[in-house]
């Protein structure tokens, strides 16, 4: 029992931080049709900034940090996607959806060198703030470390905020319709280079927020980035593409999936067994059947996206393939 | 009287061009022949097979895959598995057929995958061939017996009996396998894209809906062109496990994938040469460049972000966009504009090289200290002085550069226009 | 005029035959350090490859081969056996004769593969390769090979050592086996359960993971999996970030079981123990700074001076004792001499007489099981990582005892 529910609660803090990731590539991927393989390179360059900002305040004004830096890092990265938007996808948006997917991906390239050049290719020191270490409550005999409390607090906050962005505020309500209808919202003479810039900002700032809380969690250094990138497409596939809820849903299942599966040690040849075959190493396929789901633990999200894209393309909650 | 007269006349140029390129490889290693050049050379002829399989997907296809590495990958792990028999004494195969193997079980996986993934081209194909990359590397791990977990699979390519005194020990016999093995793949795939299957996977790639219409399967057409790229990078995995005598799980990886979708496009997907450029290219950055600099995916990077953003058609459209010029006899006017172009680019790549190299020593930080070596001198890679020279250098790069590439752009516009004003005066006159 | 030219000449003979003997034992001698630099793993390699180039001025600045000039030329190999087997190509062409290496068994296993090959294929370019840390036993044994030397006592070595500690501990009695996924981590399961059958038959192994290498960040499943099945011990051959994560994550959730490691002193792992660690971790090595029998004081602290980190990787220090002392012996610094000169050889370091055996090339040497205690000044007076802890041993084997038979059978080349 102590074990499912120390399970349930890292599984969704994981999902979650999930979440914060694969709702930006969402909006950006509706709004712009861009599939952002940069996406989890923001994520990177957002841990660490606020690496680097909260080591120089602290040294000004100790304590404040990362409070700060959770403020600035985002923003600041959210600056940078706009720029990239402006200076570097707008250029190539004209040529079609193919080499704006390779712009990306030739920058996921650029950003991780960059920061290898910058903060060097060892993790950095990138601390949880004294006053959220330690348990917030325990559960059975585990403590729940207060930490990921906070990154579930944040990342349901930004959800909140996001929904309240869409449904209430006249933005929101551009950014939805271009969700459905991305050419009628041109056709109806909003400034759509504009918005652009803006959605891919606002998209690369959640990125920016999601490195800010998860760096410090998980470890902050050069190949964060790729450890995350891969999984967020699977979420953002098997959500549906354009969806903010299926994302939701979607990273939850697979916070938890990835979560779980870890801890079981069960494998087909006890099932076999127990239906009274005999499995033994002699046995034609014995790597296969004595496979336990703990080892098969790191492919599942993979087979799920597989398994999505050939059933039920639309994903989950998907309005459109492409 | 029943005589019929066939004229086929033999394309001359054709044959020149085939011929030369044989005679090329057969050379460059007599003009190259230090230890390190010959593993560069091979280490290019596999990636040139490689690059070329997957342009038949990519440029003439039509299908941006972000896993192809795994067909290579495992014909790889099966041709090293082959190697290992060989040398046992289970396999009767000369170690010159060995990629054959890969290629085969290249094709067998493109038949097995191919089926999913063919259905749509475009993002879905993308997102596919990611996700199935992916898996394959993350299953690679779970079954030890056959990719050797971490540690991957070895073996001994001088096994089996020599044939004419060749055992492949040293490296310039197979540097020598290898051309022949780039060869003869480079004559299969161009003669592929004349085949009825290479013309219709063109049509298919353009506007599927309308080669429906005329009565072939976009579905069957994208399967049978991927079944067919598969074996060829199957061969390119082959040659690979021959090279290096060791396969591991990073032949499956995502990076290999990435690799080689860098180097067709950098090299030019819209001609069958491009990806052979781009090869030669990748490798050079990879393999020469990286003992010079750690800093050499940066640049790959950004040379690469560069060719997207201002040369989509790679560097083989550079190359026959100034051959058309050269050909309008203008070259001439743009020669000035290239003088120009290429010394403030090369202060300005000057600039960023310093800046680069001395943050990526600083940042390194190991016993060594600051004492670095830079185009040769010795510098202080901690003191202000060089770092104020770096950004001079840089500054007056920058802005040199662009003023040039400025002049560059006008230049070459009026060069386009002239060109179309003669082609209309030619077409005028006839 | 002919007496000028035959003087010429036998000045120019004189020189020439003088020449060996007088540069044998001077001039630079390169080696080559092939191990991370980059991913989760570089900090451990960065604390290497300091240790491998403070050894080397050491050697150097005392003249333990005379005039050599030992320099240690880092490659970085991103933990990988493709990588490291590109970087020994390059190594061989910018003519390095010696090469290092010990993070990750897997490129250990590949590198003495590749070094067999290549110094088959190439006579007169031989490449000595010095492993010293990478401890998967059938480096010894099986995949043994005249020019790989084993500088450290590999795994069956510890947890023999370890598993005779734990027999006189009755408070163990339900034991939990996490590794790595890879040649080294089977080697510590297959070891453990086996040794513990022979010693402890009561002691119950209650649970055996294995997580891929250098790759997971998050250890919490496995530590609620451990505690679940309620095991009070945990035996794991982890190291660099995967022990140091694996740690964080039990004090964060407040596992209460005691660790028996084999690099809890390594980078990394300290920091995450800090002082909840304290009488709680155990680790089996050949050395450790507070029970050193040469003084290792100006060392330590000279190296703590001049980086800012812990030298722990004593197995530096013996490797430029037997490179030395085996060049003194061969009075050259050709590598086929100097490795026949090895076999054999027995040598003074930090933690006593060390012999590199000739039958398989593994250097004997005294084993320490260490505990992780508070500084005292006294039995503990050097900490690690500036937490104010450090180890305290607590049984110490004599080689003799550790000593371990072997299955090699190698194929030597012809004695030069």
């Amino acid at each position: 029992m102590e074990f499912f529910v120390v399970s349930l609660l890292n599984g969704i803090s994981y999902g979650l931080l999930l979440f914060m990731l694969a709702s930006g590539l969402t909006l950006i991927f509706s709004m712009m049709g861009v599939l952002n393989f940069a996406h989890a390179s923001f994520y990177m360059v957002g841990a660490y900034l606020a690496y680097q900002i909260s080591t120089w305040l602290d040294a000004l004004l100790p304590g404040t940090g990362y409070w700060i830096a959770l403020v600035l890092a985002p923003l600041a990265v959210g600056a940078l996607g706009a720029v990239v938007e402006r200076y570097g996808l707008r250029r190539v948006h004209r040529w079609g959806h193919v080499p704006e997917l390779l712009f990306t991906f030739g920058l996921s390239y650029i950003v991780v060198e960059l920061v290898q050049i910058i903060w060097g290719r060892a993790a950095v020191p990138y601390r949880v703030p004294p006053e959220l270490d330690g348990a917030l409550f325990t559960v059975y005999s585990t403590h729940f470390p207060a930490y990921r409390g906070f990154m579930m607090l944040v990342a349901t906050l930004m959800l909140f905020a996001i929904w309240l962005m869409l449904t209430r505020t006249r933005v929101g309500l551009v950014i939805q319709a271009a969700l459905a209808h991305p050419e009628t919202v041109e056709a109806l003479g909003h400034n759509v280079p504009r918005v652009f810039m803006l959605t891919f900002g606002g998209g690369t700032a959640l990125a920016g927020l999601a490195g800010v809380i998860g760096g410090n969690a998980y470890v902050t250094e050069p190949s964060m980035a790729a450890l995350v990138g891969a999984i967020i497409f699977v979420v953002v596939v098997v959500g549906g593409m354009g969806s903010l809820a299926g994302a939701f849903i979607a990273s939850l299942l697979i916070g938890l999936m990835q979560t779980f599966a870890i801890g079981i040690d069960w494998a087909p040849a006890g099932l076999l067994q127990s239906l009274g075959f005999e499995i033994g190493p002699a046995t034609p396929l014995y790597s296969v059947w004595s496979l336990e789901l703990s080892q098969v633990a790191p492919v599942l999200p993979y087979l799920l996206l597989v398994l999505v894209l050939i059933l039920r393309p639309r994903g989950l909650m998907g309005t459109r393939e492409n | 009287m029943g005589r019929t007269i066939r004229f086929a006349p033999i394309n001359v140029g054709r044959w020149f061009v085939w011929g030369a390129t044989a005679l090329l490889l057969a050379v460059l290693p007599l003009l190259f022949s230090s230890g390190f050049a010959i593993t560069l050379l091979s280490q290019m002829g596999i990636m040139v097979v490689f690059a070329l399989s997957y342009n038949m997907i990519f440029g003439q296809g039509g299908m941006l895959s972000f896993g192809h590495a795994v067909y290579s990958g495992l014909g790889a792990f099966f041709a090293i598995h082959a190697l290992n028999w060989i040398g046992a004494g289970e396999l009767r195969l000369p170690v010159t057929l060995v990629p054959l193997v890969g290629g085969v079980a290249g094709a067998l996986f493109g038949v097995v995958f191919g089926y999913v993934t063919t259905k749509k081209a475009g993002t879905p194909f993308a997102m596919i061939t990611l996700g199935i990359g992916e898996m394959v590397f993350a299953a690679s791990l779970m079954f030890p017996g056959f990719f050797g977990g971490e540690g991957g699979i070895s073996s001994n390519r001088v096994v089996g009996e020599p044939f004419l005194g060749i055992t492949f020990g040293p490296g310039i016999e197979v540097y020598y396998l290898i051309a022949a093995w780039c060869f003869a793949c480079m004559v299969a795939m161009f003669a592929f894209t004349h085949t009825p299957l290479g013309r219709i996977a063109n049509a298919v790639r353009d506007n599927p809906e309308r080669a429906e219409f005329i009565g072939y399967n976009a579905q069957r057409v994208r399967f049978f062109v991927l079944t067919v790229s598969a074996f060829f990078a199957g061969i390119a995995g082959g040659l690979s496990a021959i090279n290096f005598e060791i396969v591991t799980a990073e032949n499956v990886s995502a990076i290999r994938s990435g690799g080689v979708l860098l180097a067709t496009f950098i090299g030019g997907a819209m001609f069958f040469f491009g990806p052979i450029l781009g090869a030669v290219i990748f490798v050079f950055f990879a393999v020469a460049l990286s003992d010079y600099t750690k800093a050499w995916q940066f640049y790959l990077g950004v040379f690469f972000v560069a060719m997207v953003m201002y040369a989509p058609g790679g560097v083989a459209s550079l190359v026959l966009m100034n051959l058309r010029v050269a050909r309008h006899r203008l070259f001439g006017r743009l020669r000035d504009p290239y003088a120009g172009v290429l010394l403030s680019g090369l202060i300005l790549l000057t600039g960023v090289v310093m800046v680069v190299e001395m943050s990526y020593h600083l940042t390194l930080n190991f016993a060594a200290g600051s004492e670095m070596r830079l185009f040769g001198f010795s510098v202080d890679s901690a003191a202000p002085e060089i770092w104020v020279l770096a950004a001079g250098v840089l500054a007056a790069g920058a802005s040199s550069f662009e003023a040039m590439r400025r002049y560059f752009v006008r230049e070459w516009g009026a060069v386009q226009v002239a060109i179309e004003e003669q082609l209309q005066r030619e077409a005028g006159v006839r | 005029m002919t007496r000028f030219r035959f003087a010429a000449a036998a000045f120019a003979t004189s020189v020439v035959l003088a020449s060996p003997a007088a540069f044998a034992q001077s001039g630079t001698v390169k080696i080559a350090w092939i191990d991370p630099l980059s991913g989760m793993m570089a900090p451990l390699g960065q604390n290497m490859v300091r240790s491998w180039q403070y050894a080397a001025d050491l050697a150097t600045r005392e003249k333990w081969a005379g005039d050599v000039k030992f320099e240690v030329v880092p490659f970085d190999n991103k933990l990988s056996p493709q990588e490291s087997l590109t970087a020994l190509k390059s190594i061989v062409d910018q003519g390095i004769r010696y090469i290092v290496q010990g993070n990750g068994s897997g490129v250990a296993i590949a590198l003495s593969d590749a070094v067999a090959k290549h110094n088959e294929r190439n006579p007169g370019k031989e490449i000595v390769y010095l492993n010293y840390a990478a401890i998967d036993p059938s480096l010894t044994n099986a995949r043994c090979n005249f020019w790989h030397f084993a500088l450290d006592i590999n795994s069956d070595m510890k947890m023999e050592a370890l598993t005779s500690y734990m027999a006189k501990r009755p408070e163990i009695r339900k034991v939990y086996l996490i590794n790595q996924d890879y040649a080294f981590g089977h080697s510590v399961e297959r070891a453990a359960e086996e040794y513990l059958k022979r010693k402890r038959p009561d002691v119950e192994v209650v649970g055996k993971d294995r997580h891929p290498l250098a790759q997971v960040r998050d250890f919490t499943p496995y530590v609620a999996k451990i505690k679940a099945a309620g095991a009070d011990t945990i035996i794991t051959g982890n190291w660099g970030a995967d022990l140091a994560l694996l740690i964080k994550a039990a004090k964060d959730a407040g596992l209460n079981a005691n660790f028996y490691t084999y690099y809890a002193g390594a980078t990394g792992a300290p920091t995450a123990m800090g002082a909840a660690g304290a009488d709680h971790v155990r680790q089996v090595s050949y050395w450790h700074p507070n029970d050193s029998v040469v003084n290792a004081q100006p060392i330590v602290e000279g190296f703590r001076k001049k980086f800012n980190d812990d030298y722990y990787t004593m197995a530096t220090y013996t490797g430029f004792r037997l490179l030395s002392e085996a060049m003194k012996k061969a009075k050259s610094t050709d590598p086929v001499k100097v490795a026949f000169a090895m076999e054999g050889l027995k040598v003074q370091s930090l933690n006593g007489e060390v012999e590199m055996r000739a039958t398989d090339h593994q250097a004997q040497q005294a084993v320490y099981i260490s505990s992780w205690q508070k500084v005292d000044g006294k039995t503990v007076r050097f900490d690690q990582e500036n937490t104010g802890y450090g180890w305290r041993t607590e049984a110490k084997l004599d080689s003799y005892v550790a000593s371990q038979p072997t299955s090699c059978q190698m194929k030597r080349p012809a004695a030069r």
